[in-house]
């Protein structure tokens, strides 16, 4: 973590390192899931800023604290021809206050299917999969989950909106994801009676200029574990694309109810490098 | 939270709005501006080795003119673009989304380095966007 935090810090200072031709911000934020996207939905976009036969790379550290969890992952990513995006992400979830914590691996491949997110009036979409692998299982196995992995397929379409409000551009996104993951995944997948359902996510993102951009987003979750709720959660974010090669992203969460621990609401901190 | 961050948003986006009663030919800083603009785009071709081949035949004083006739008109500015359509003068030359992508960058430095307004930019943007189906891969 502290390593990539040193290594970002010195991108920031730097300026005119290798970067692809796509327009900056472009390739988004980077989830806590590893994707590109917000913090905690996936978009169509495709990470980094590899325009048609470039490639491209990216790395990011993210936090979530909230009252009673810390959520931080770290990962790494490959983007070509802005059409596949390939990602790994490993979380590590800590119940501060119950004590322990939870750790999840996730592969996660993208492939943008139509459209193009800033030309054309058809809005970018990209399907995608994720194969998350628990790494401390005994936990959700105790509470009812009955699978330590689980894949999840979504489809996001995004689209930005030139001189939409104010004279400012607008980025809509909606994504419907295939899931039967309880917490993202964190507290396992499956059991009895679960069923895989179909979630949905948006976001809507104001960018100010080229490089200042104000966000919100929506996570629908399928709360279907019998011990405690799951609720949906939210987030209000600005995100400051510093150059093509590091962006930060500052955010409020509203994580709702977590393992009968009501109202987790906190802050949350992401950094990425892309090359 | 919410409430106060929409309040100091939407004050901020308030203070920055345009008037309405000037154009956008106006805004891009009239004939000196779009020929700025202009200049800036030719010589960010210039020195960008992914697409200045494309122009390896071109007559850049004829291109000049021609380009800046159509940022004018499409602007709203007192001329009238008297070249090929987009579809005919880019068919053939293997224009890549990357040389596409190439371009707008150009095009944004220049309009940053001419100081025009974030909002006139992004106005000018979403008229010259759906160009793309025109120009790539024709």
């Amino acid at each position: 973590m502290n390593l990539i935090l040193c290594s970002l810090c010195l991108l920031m200072v730097s300026s005119s390192l290798m970067a692809g031709s796509k327009v900056i911000a472009t390739g988004g934020a980077t989830t806590v899931e590893g994707n590109s996207g917000g913090g905690i939905v996936p978009w169509a976009t495709i990470n980094g800023y590899s325009s048609s036969d470039e490639w491209s790379l990216n790395t990011f550290a993210s936090r979530v604290g909230v009252d009673d969890f810390t959520l931080e992952s770290l990962g790494f990513g490959a983007s070509f021809n802005n059409q596949w995006e390939l990602s790994f992400a490993r979380q590590n979830f800590a119940l501060d206050s119950i004590g322990g914590e939870l750790r999840q691996d996730i592969i996660g491949i993208k492939y943008k299917i139509a459209g193009e997110l800033l030309y054309t009036s058809l809005p970018q979409l990209s399907i995608g999969a994720q194969w998350k692998k628990n790494r401390d299982f005994a936990l959700p196995a105790a509470v009812g989950a009955k699978d330590d992995s689980g894949y999840e397929l979504y489809l996001a379409a995004s689209k930005v909106f030139f001189d939409a409000i104010a004279g400012r551009n607008l980025l809509l996104n909606a994504t419907i994801r295939s899931t039967d993951a309880h917490q993202t995944g964190l507290l396992g997948f499956g059991g009895a009676g679960v069923e895989r359902k179909l979630m949905f996510e948006s976001s809507a993102v104001l960018l100010l200029n080229y490089n200042l951009a104000l966000g919100t987003e929506f996570k629908q979750k399928p709360n279907q574990l019998g011990f405690a709720d799951e609720q949906h959660w939210r987030d209000l974010f600005a995100a400051w694309f510093i150059n093509k090669n590091a962006s930060v992203v500052l955010g409020y969460v509203d994580l709702g109810d977590i393992a009968g621990l009501t109202e987790q609401t906190g802050f949350y901190l992401s950094v990425e490098g892309t090359w | 939270m919410v409430k106060y961050l929409l309040f100091v948003t939407t004050l901020a986006l308030a203070a920055c709005q345009h008037s309405p009663e000037t154009t956008l030919y106006q805004r891009l800083g009239g004939e000196t501006g779009v020929e700025n603009i202009v200049d800036g785009v030719l010589s960010g071709i210039e020195q960008d080795p992914s697409i200045v081949h494309h122009f390896a035949d071109t007559d850049i004083p004829r291109f000049r003119r021609l380009l800046i006739e159509q940022f004018c008109e499409l602007a709203g500015g007192p001329c009238r673009y008297t070249g090929a359509s987009m579809q005919e003068s880019h068919t053939g030359f293997q224009i890549t989304q990357a040389h596409f992508d190439a371009l707008v960058n150009h095009l944004i430095s220049a309009m940053q380095q001419q100081k025009v307004s974030i909002e006139a930019q992004n106005e000018f943007l979403a008229m010259l966007a759906p160009m793309y189906k025109d120009v790539v891969y024709r």
